[in-house]
């Protein structure tokens, strides 16, 4: 009983700061968003109010609509093209390289380009891929081009190139975590038992790295959702994000119940895909027994 | 039990044969899809190196010459060091916040049940899974709300913030495997809770506290969305580039680009090598 009560004092003693601190530097700005998300705009700012008027007009304008689903499809655009890059290299580094220290350099290797600043590996596609760029440059140096093409940049392909290049280790950290996790044994006992590499990889393999795909969309389609630099470097300007006008809400256009009510839509669409994911896995889990 | 060892010999002997077996055109073209994706992955970082080492003012090919003259002008730019020391003074108090604040979170969701915990573990972990912009947004309207100036200040808590989840989930991880028996043996040989802290439990965990410092200070150091948002006048490095790569290219920029880089591999190397020394003194216990 005495032991229980200084437990429990030693807790309120130890931690009530730090609680303190993520109430009010998390929980209370998330609450607050929120709370402006049902203000009404009012020259020159706004007003506390609790009406449903900003979500009505994401409702019926319908370009709030166009940049939604564009940001939707941008994301599963870039988390396929991910999964498409980063399930080979994480494939061949689980299974395929034998010795210890080459597969470590080789994961590190993967992984490096994260610390490599963000917004420079960004930058660094618009010079690639810009008409005065080192793509056309190359193409016309080569004779393939006669004259510099507009067609790389500033579209919704030269987004999903961008992301996809940037969060490419995304998708195999988790995807080479659920590999190595599997026992070697497993595939031993399906070509033992007479199945093509094939179906060992699409019976076997493939199922049971579910997670670590499921983990690796979450994120590259999280980060591509909430990202509002690549657009605005690589997009031009008909090929606005939600990210970009969220950031344009609270930035020029001064519409911070608009842009509070757009910044909601987008924790839904994220917490929603977060936990689809989950349950997906969960219900995976369940099949394999 | 010996029929287990058998199997495991019989698969060790099999993948010996396997092993010998030439490579076949399956795994070749593995290997080469997979090298493709590691290339891929670095051609914008390499086109920043060698563009900083070109002394043509537009990133186009052909080459036109060697010259170190981006470098000799991002160093005596004055904005642009202002900016470079103003993200080292926010990485280390950022760093200094997560570590302030996530140990003691850490402790309390690793040793302690208490009301609405999940909810809190749920809330701690939100930086990291919603997107930059969320948090930058919501931290916006709440220094607004609580009347306070944007700042270095402000984007320091903002960091501090969205980066100390790092530091919880680290170390979290790290007590999770923790024996707890020696921090017993400890207490019954007479050490004090404080010093059962400092000398048995603090150099258990200090891998990670190391680990997740070097994280997140990187992750403060190339910070965007949440600084975007809660900047005052004075700039970040990141927010320096952007203002001045939105104007336009300048190799000056890839110079900056390939410092930060050499200086990145150099810490994650520090960093890999230390993971490394520590599992071998996992495997050796």
């Amino acid at each position: 009983m005495n032991h229980a009560r200084r437990h429990k004092l030693g807790f309120w003693v130890l931690f009530s700061a730090p609680m303190l601190w993520w109430i009010i530097v998390l929980l209370v700005p998330y609450l607050i968003m929120l709370s402006i998300s049902f203000y009404s705009r009012q020259f020159p700012f706004h007003v506390p109010d609790f009406q449903f008027g900003n979500y009505l007009i994401l409702l019926q304008d319908s370009q709030y609509w166009t940049v939604l689903l564009r940001s939707v499809k941008v994301s599963i655009l870039v988390s396929l093209a991910a999964f498409a890059m980063g399930y080979p290299l994480a494939y061949f580094l689980a299974f395929k390289v034998q010795s210890e220290r080459l597969r470590l350099f080789l994961y590190v290797a993967t992984i490096v380009p994260l610390w490599v600043s963000y917004l420079l590996r960004a930058y660094t596609w618009k010079t690639i891929l810009g008409s005065e760029g080192i793509l056309n440059s190359f193409l016309m140096w080569v004779g393939i081009l006669d004259e510099p093409s507009t067609l790389f940049l500033y579209n919704e392909f030269a987004m999903v190139v961008t992301m996809a290049y940037i969060f490419t280790p995304f998708m195999v950290m988790p995807i080479y975590a659920s590999l190595e996790k599997i026992p070697r044994s497993l595939i031993e006992a399906s070509k033992d038992l007479g199945a093509a590499r094939f179906s060992t990889f699409w019976r076997i393999t493939l199922p049971l790295t579910m997670p670590g795909v499921l983990a690796g969309f979450t994120f590259t389609f999280g980060l591509s959702v909430g990202d509002f630099v690549s657009p605005l470097l690589v997009g031009g300007p008909y090929s606005n994000m939600i990210s970009n006008v969220i950031a344009t809400q609270f930035g020029m256009a001064m519409n911070w119940p608009l842009g509070a009510a757009l910044g909601v839509v987008m924790l839904f669409i994220v917490l929603g895909v977060i936990t689809a994911s989950d349950k997906l896995e969960r219900a995976g889990r369940l099949n394999l027994g | 039990m010996t029929t287990t060892q058998m199997h495991g010999i019989a698969t060790t002997e099999k993948l010996g044969s396997r092993r010998r077996r030439p490579i076949d055109k399956g795994t070749s073209a593995l290997a080469v899809a997979a090298m493709s994706v590691l290339a891929f992955l670095y051609v914008p970082i390499a086109t920043l190196m060698v563009f900083s080492f070109n002394d043509n003012p537009v990133t186009r090919l052909p080459l036109t010459g060697f010259t170190l003259d981006w470098y000799h002008k991002a160093l005596t730019n004055p904005d642009l060091m202002t900016a470079l020391w103003n993200s080292v003074i926010v990485g280390l108090a950022a760093v200094a916040i997560c570590l302030a604040i996530g140990i003691p979170t850490a402790f309390a969701l690793d040793r302690y049940d208490f009301p609405g915990k999940t909810a809190f573990r749920r809330l701690v972990i939100l930086p990291i899974t919603l997107p930059g912009l969320i948090t930058g947004v919501s931290m916006l309207v709440f220094f607004r709300a609580a009347g306070v100036d944007l700042s270095l200040w402000t984007v320091i808590v903002g960091h501090g913030t969205a980066l100390t989840a790092i530091v919880v989930t680290n170390v979290f991880a790290r007590l999770q495997r923790f024996d707890r028996r020696i921090e017993e043996a400890s207490a019954d040989l007479g050490a004090k809770p404080w010093q059962t802290f400092l000398f048995v439990t603090l150099p258990n965990i200090k891998s990670a506290l190391i680990g997740s410092s070097l994280i997140a200070f990187t992750l403060s150091f190339d910070e965007i969305p949440v600084t975007f948002f809660l900047t005052g006048r004075d700039n970040t490095l990141p927010m320096y580039i952007w203002s001045v790569i939105r104007r336009g290219i300048t190799p000056e920029i890839n110079a900056i680009g390939t410092i930060i880089v050499a200086v990145s591999i150099v810490l994650i190397l520090v960093s890999v090598f230390m993971m490394y020394q520590e599992n071998q003194k996992g495997s050796t216990r």
